[in-house]
C-alpha cells in the first residue's frame, strides 16, 4: 500500500504551496524500525487533513551527528545545502520525526541563513488535538501502563516536556514517570554520535542502565519521541528478555494504534 | 593604638594580596577568546538572581540544600558582623554598632543562631564527605588535593564560628562583671551557654580569652578571604558573575564556528571573493586553555567539584573514563599552570604541554553523549559539554584522529546524504512499504 504524500515540487507543479514541511530524517527514511514511525506520522496528518508535504529525494541529513562528533566542516555543508532547498521552495513551516533533526533545523539553521518555525511532531500532535481536529479514541489502552522517555534533544535541550505528555494523557492509560524524568532524564546512550560507533570501554551499556530503570515502574508501553531512543530502547528490553510484555513505541505510532489509521 | 595599627596593616596586606591574586585570575580569564555575553541584561540579572542568589539549582538535592542554604546564609549575614569588627580594629572602639539598640541586639542574636546552625552544617558535610563517603566525593578525579580542600573549608568554617561564640560568651561575661571598654550590648542566646565554662575567670583572663578570640577570627577571615583564589571555594564569588554571564539560548543549540563558515561557503561557491588570511592562523576548535571563550575558563573557576555533573553523566555512570568534573578541573588546573608560565616568562612560553592529551584524554571525549545532563545539574550554570564539543572539533577537524566508526559516518554522510550506506534515490521509499 502506498501512502498519499506528496513532495513540496508535486505541490509546486499544481500552483499550490504546503502548510508545513514534514521533515522526515535520515533514520525516518531509511531504518526500518523508524520508517513505521514516519508512516504513522504521515497517516495522522492525513487523518486531520493537513496539507503537509515532504521534500522526497530532495531531503538530505540535516548534519546533527557530524556537528556533535566534531566536524564542523561537514555540518555546515549539509547544513547549507538543505537551507538552499528549504529557501529555494520558501519553506516557512517544519514539523520533524526527530528531535535531533528538530533541534538543529530549530536551533542551529538560521545562524547560517535558514530561519523557520520548526517543531516536532509531538507538538504537532498537541497542536492538533487542542484546535479539535485530532480526536483519540482511548479505548485500545484502556488500564494500560505507559512510561515517558524523554529524549535529551527535545527535552533538556528544548525545554519540550508536556507535548508529548498531553499527547499520551489523551489515551485511556496511566501515564508513569521513570525515576529519572523531564528535566533529569537519563540519555538512552545514542546521541552526541554515539550510536555511530562502539561505546568507550566501561562496565555497562548505557541503554541498559536507562532501559533498567524504565522496566522498574513495570510499564506496558515505553513510549518515545525520538528514533534512535526507539533503537536504543528496544535493543534494551530485547537483551532484558522483556519484549513480550514490553513495547516502545513512538508516540506517533501510540495515537496510530488507538485510532486504528 | 597600637593594635589598631597592627590591625589595619594587616588587613590592607590581606586585602591587597587577595586583590592580586584576584587580578591574576582576572587574567587568566582573559586569555580565553572573546564571547558576547551582554545580550538581554534583564534575563541575565533575573538568571543570576535566581540561580545563584536563590540557590534555585540547589533544590534537587534538599539535603545538601537545606545545609548549604544555612552556611551560605551564614556567610551573607554574619558578614555585616565582619565589617563592624573591622571599625572596631581600624579605629580602636568595641561594638561600634551598639548604638542600634534592640535592632542590635537581634543581629547578634541572629549570628549567633546561624553561626551554630553553621558549625552542624560544616559537621554534617564532613560526615558525608570522610564518614559517609558519598560516592561522588570519591571517584577517581577527587585526588587527595580536592578532597583536602573541601575539609580545610570545612574545618576552617567550624573554627571560625567557634572562634566568634567564644569571643562572644567572653564578651558576654566582661560586661555582666562591668569590665570597663566593654559596654552592655547584643543578646547572646548561643554564647550565653558556653558562659559557664568560661565563669570564675578574672577580668584579666576573660579579656585575654576575648582579644585572643577576636584576633583569630578576624585573623582567621582574611586568611581564608586569601585561601579562596587557590581554592575550589571561590564559587562563593564566581558563582554571581558566572550565572549573569548563563548561555541563554536553548542547551541543545550548539556554537556556530564562522571561520568554517567562510570556507564551507567558498567551497560551495569557488566564484566567492576570498576573505583576506587572517592575522594569527586560525585553529579549529580547542588544543589548549586559550583556545576556549573566556566564559568557558571563568566557568573553570566557578567550579567547586560538587560532582552532581558527573554523578548524572551517562558515560560516568556506566564506567566510562569522562567525567565532567573533571573536564572542569583539569581545565582549572592547566589554566593554572599557564598562568603561573606567563607570571614567570612575562608572556606564555612554550612548555610542550596543552590541556589536551596531557590533561583530557580523547577516550574521555569521545565518550560524551552530549545529553545535556551535566548543564542541567550544575548549580552555578557551568557548561563542561561546551568544552568537550570545542575539543572534539580540534581531534577531528585538525587532526582527523575522529574514531574510524566515525569517519565512516562522515564519508557516508558526504557521499550518501545519510550516516548509513543507503542510496539518496532511496529516501522516499518508505511510502511505498506495509
Amino acid at each position: 500500500m502506498t501512502l498519499k504524500v506528496r513532495t513540496v515540487q508535486d505541490f509546486i507543479n499544481n500552483g499550490e504551496s504546503p502548510e508545513i514541511l514534514f521533515w522526515v530524517g535520515c533514520a525516518g527514511s531509511f531504518d526500518q524500525r523508524a520508517q513505521k514511525i514516519t508512516r504513522a506520522i504521515a497517516k495522522i496528518l492525513n487523518s486531520c487533513n493537513v496539507s503537509f508535504a515532504v521534500l522526497g529525494t530532495e531531503e538530505s541529513c540535516n548534519g546533527d551527528p557530524a556537528k556533535r562528533a566534531g566536524n564542523e566542516f561537514l555540518f555546515q555543508m549539509q547544513a547549507l545545502m538543505n537551507i538552499q532547498t528549504l529557501n529555494g521552495y520558501s519553506i516557512t513551516k517544519i514539523v520533524t520525526g526527530c528531535p535531533h533533526c528538530f533541534n538543529t533545523l530549530k536551533n542551529e539553521y538560521p545562524q547560517l541563513g535558514g530561519t523557520y518555525q520548526v517543531i516536532h511532531h509531538s507538538m504537532l500532535l498537541q497542536q492538533l488535538i487542542n484546535e479539535g481536529k485530532l480526536k483519540v479514541q482511548g479505548g485500545k489502552f484502556l488500564g494500560k501502563k505507559i512510561v515517558f522517555h524523554d529524549p535529551c534533544y527535545l527535552g533538556r535541550g528544548n525545554d519540550v516536556y508536556e507535548a508529548p505528555r498531553d499527547v499520551i494523557k489523551k489515551l485511556d492509560a496511566e501515564l508513569f514517570e521513570a525515576k529519572r524524568h523531564r528535566e533529569n532524564a537519563l540519555c538512552c546512550g545514542a546521541g552526541g554520535a554515539q550510536i555511530f560507533k562502539e561505546a568507550e570501554p566501561g562496565n555497562k551499556e548505557i541503554n541498559i542502565e536507562r532501559t533498567e530503570e524504565i522496566l522498574e515502574s513495570k510499564p506496558d508501553y515505553i513510549a518515545v519521541g525520538c528514533p534512535f531512543c526507539i533503537t536504543m530502547l528496544s535493543d534494551g528490553v530485547k537483551t532484558l528478555n522483556k519484549e513480550d510484555t514490553v513495547k516502545v513505541l513512538d508516540i506517533a505510532e501510540l495515537i496510530e494504534k488507538a485510532n486504528d489509521l | 593604638m597600637i593594635q589598631g595599627i597592627v590591625f589595619t596593616l594587616i588587613l590592607a596586606a590581606g586585602i591587597y594580596f587577595f586583590a592580586r591574586n584576584v587580578g591574576r585570575i582576572r587574567r587568566n580569564i582573559l586569555l580565553g577568546k572573546p564571547l558576547d555575553r551582554t545580550d538581554r541584561p534583564a534575563e541575565r540579572w533575573k538568571t543570576m538572581l535566581r540561580v545563584a542568589f536563590g540557590q534555585s539549582k540547589m533544590t534537587v538535592r534538599p539535603i545538601p540544600a537545606f545545609f548549604h542554604f544555612i552556611i551560605y546564609a551564614g556567610f551573607l549575614i554574619i558578614n555585616i558582623e565582619v565589617l563592624e569588627i573591622m571599625i572596631d580594629g581600624v579605629v580602636g572602639t568595641h561594638r561600634v554598632f551598639s548604638f542600634l539598640g534592640p535592632v542590635y541586639d537581634f543581629l547578634i542574636g541572629g549570628f549567633e543562631i546561624l553561626a551554630l546552625l553553621t558549625v552542624i552544617a560544616c559537621v554534617v558535610f564532613l560526615a558525608r564527605r570522610n564518614i559517609l563517603k558519598l560516592k561522588r566525593f570519591w571517584s577517581r578525579e577527587m585526588t587527595s588535593w580536592p578532597r583536602s580542600d573541601a575539609n580545610i573549608i570545612l574545618f576552617t568554617e567550624i573554627v571560625l564560628m567557634s572562634l566568634f561564640l567564644t569571643m562572644n560568651a567572653s564578651d558576654h561575661l566582661l560586661q555582666q562583671m562591668g569590665a570597663e571598654h566593654y559596654k552592655q550590648a547584643g543578646y547572646f542566646p548561643i554564647s550565653s551557654m558556653l558562659s559557664p565554662m568560661l565563669s570564675g575567670m578574672s577580668i584579666g583572663g576573660l579579656i585575654a580569652i576575648e582579644r585572643f578570640c577576636w584576633w583569630g577570627h578576624i585573623l582567621g577571615i582574611i586568611a581564608f578571604l586569601n585561601y579562596l583564589p587557590y581554592s575550589k571555594h571561590f564559587h562563593i564569588i564566581l558563582a554571581f558573575p558566572n550565572t549573569y554571564y548563563s548561555k541563554l539560548t536553548p542547551k541543545g543549540e550548539f556554537t556556530n564556528l564562522e571561520s568554517v563558515t567562510q570556507e564551507v561557503k567558498l567551497m560551495l561557491d569557488p566564484s566567492l571573493p576570498a576573505p583576506p588570511p587572517p592575522d594569527t592562523p586560525i585553529r579549529f576548535g580547542a588544543k589548549d586553555v586559550q583556545d576556549l571563550t573566556w566564559k568557558q575558563l571563568m566557568d573553570s573557576y566557578t567550579c567547586t567539584e560538587c560532582g552532581r555533573c558527573t554523578s548524572v553523566c551517562p558515560a560516568n555512570i556506566t564506567g566510562k573514563l569522562l567525567s565532567p568534573r573533571k573536564i572542569m578541573m583539569d581545565t582549572r588546573d592547566r589554566l593554572t599552570e599557564v598562568g603561573k608560565n606567563i607570571d614567570q616568562n612575562g608572556a606564555f612560553k612554550d612548555d610542550g604541554k596543552t590541556l589536551l592529551n596531557d590533561y583530557i584524554k580523547p577516550e574521555e571525549l569521545w565518550a560524551c553523549t552530549t545529553c545535556n545532563a551535566c548543564t542541567e545539574a550544575c548549580p552555578v550554570n557551568i557548561d563542561p559539554l561546551s568544552i568537550i564539543v570545542d575539543m572534539r572539533r580540534y581531534l577531528v577537524m585538525e587532526q582527523s584522529e575522529a574514531p574510524t566508526e566515525w569517519n565512516g559516518m562522515f564519508s557516508k554522510i558526504e557521499n550518501n546524504q545519510a550516516p548509513w550506506q543507503f542510496s539518496p534515490a532511496d529516501r522516499f521509499n518508505w511510502k511505498n512499504e506495509e
